[in-house]
């Protein structure tokens, strides 16, 4: 199980560093999009590990209670967070919640006759 | 007493397993009890934090929700970004490389489509009502595609506390939307086979409203949306804070 642990903290750790490195290169100075990286490469070596036969399930079991715990950290972010001054614009989260949805449901159907033409 | 309170003080970050355990279980009863398991479990305890957040402002008297609240600080610990950035990656082992490929170009044609609708109209949105500055207009237009992406977002790009709280409540109401409207419209948009729901979970998005709508459409194509789903997460988490970022801050 730690041995998942372990591969989910390289990709994490690599892809934080990309992130950090890609900052710095567009002038922001913070870590950008070191999430994305670190989920692509988490991909990429449970796939490489697969294809060498070194996968064990345990290693999945360990990755796998960190993502269960995703919900329950986003609750605790949720909860530690300055609700109070972002009340006011509540309407501004109703709005922005479901307007993009009604649009897409509009624009599915082209894209699903869209994708099958080409 | 004072032991118990010396207790709780010292472990903070146990006593947060505790109290977001205890958020969790009420959730899942409100959403069975009263919601008869339509709204995700997920969607009403991330609801429950905002409140939680809400009420600590009030008592607490400070920017950090309920962790001002001496007794809670372990909640902020928990909710930091160490532990967000690390379980949302975790996330991804559950996404096979096959059924990605297997989904292909219309998968990241709708992935992209999907991340570039619901960012604009997000920032449109925070446009006509009043907000003006990159920043917040990028953490809202992220927030709109996701509640995971808005704050990744936010803190990458160094928006403000409330603005953060605020993106996660619009991808809130996005997560409620998709599950209610999911089943409702389903026929009427021809989401009825595998290839449509890949493209439907890549051009909506948000894992848990996905896969909650699709299992009460037609439980089959749970695995197909909510594969793609998965990957919007990575991929805007990947380019809000970057390219959409960049290109936001040119124009203002």
């Amino acid at each position: 199980m730690i041995y998942g642990i372990a591969i989910l903290a390289f990709s994490f750790l690599a892809g934080q560093w990309m992130g950090t490195l890609l900052g710095h290169w567009i002038g922001i100075d913070s870590n950008v999009g070191g999430v994305g990286f670190a989920m692509i490469i988490l991909i990429l070596t449970k796939e490489g590990f697969h294809r060498k036969g070194w996968f064990k399930s345990e290693m999945e079991y360990g990755v796998d209670f960190w993502g269960k715990l995703y919900i329950p950290v986003v609750v605790a972010m949720a909860a530690s967070l300055n609700v109070k001054a972002a009340v006011t614009s509540g309407s501004l989260a109703i709005a922005a919640g479901a307007i993009p949805v009604i649009i897409c449901f509009f624009v599915f159907p082209y894209l699903t006759k869209g994708l099958k033409a080409s | 007493m004072s032991e118990l309170i010396q207790v709780i003080d010292s472990y903070g970050l146990i006593v947060a397993f505790l109290v977001v355990g205890v958020i969790m279980f009420f959730s899942e009863i409100i959403s069975r009890k009263i919601f008869r398991s339509k709204i995700p479990g997920s969607a009403i305890s991330i609801f429950l934090g905002l409140v939680l957040g809400y009420i600590g402002g009030v008592f607490g008297d400070g920017e950090k929700g309920l962790s001002d609240i001496p007794i809670f600080k372990g909640v902020g610990f928990m909710g930091g970004g160490m532990f967000r950035d690390f379980t949302i990656v975790a996330t991804a082992i559950s996404a096979s490389f096959l059924l990605i490929k297997k989904s292909g170009l219309a998968g990241m044609i709708s992935l992209f489509l999907g991340l570039i609708i619901f960012f604009t109209v997000g920032v449109a949105l925070g446009w006509a009502w009043g907000f003006r500055d990159a920043v917040t207009l990028t953490t809202i237009g992220a927030g709109a595609c996701t509640y995971i992406i808005g704050p990744v977002t936010g803190a990458a790009i160094g928006a403000s506390s409330d603005i953060i709280a605020l993106s996660i409540g619009i991808g809130v109401v996005k997560t409620i939307t998709v599950t209610i409207l999911t089943p409702i419209l389903a026929k009427r948009i021809g989401l009825d086979s595998e290839g449509a729901a890949m493209s439907y979970g890549g051009l909506m998005g948000t894992t848990s409203g996905v896969a909650a709508g699709l299992a009460a459409t037609d439980p089959k194509l749970v695995p197909y949306g909510a594969v793609t789903a998965t990957f919007y997460s990575g991929l805007g988490c990947l380019i809000c804070p970057s390219v959409f970022y960049l290109i936001l801050n040119y124009f203002l």
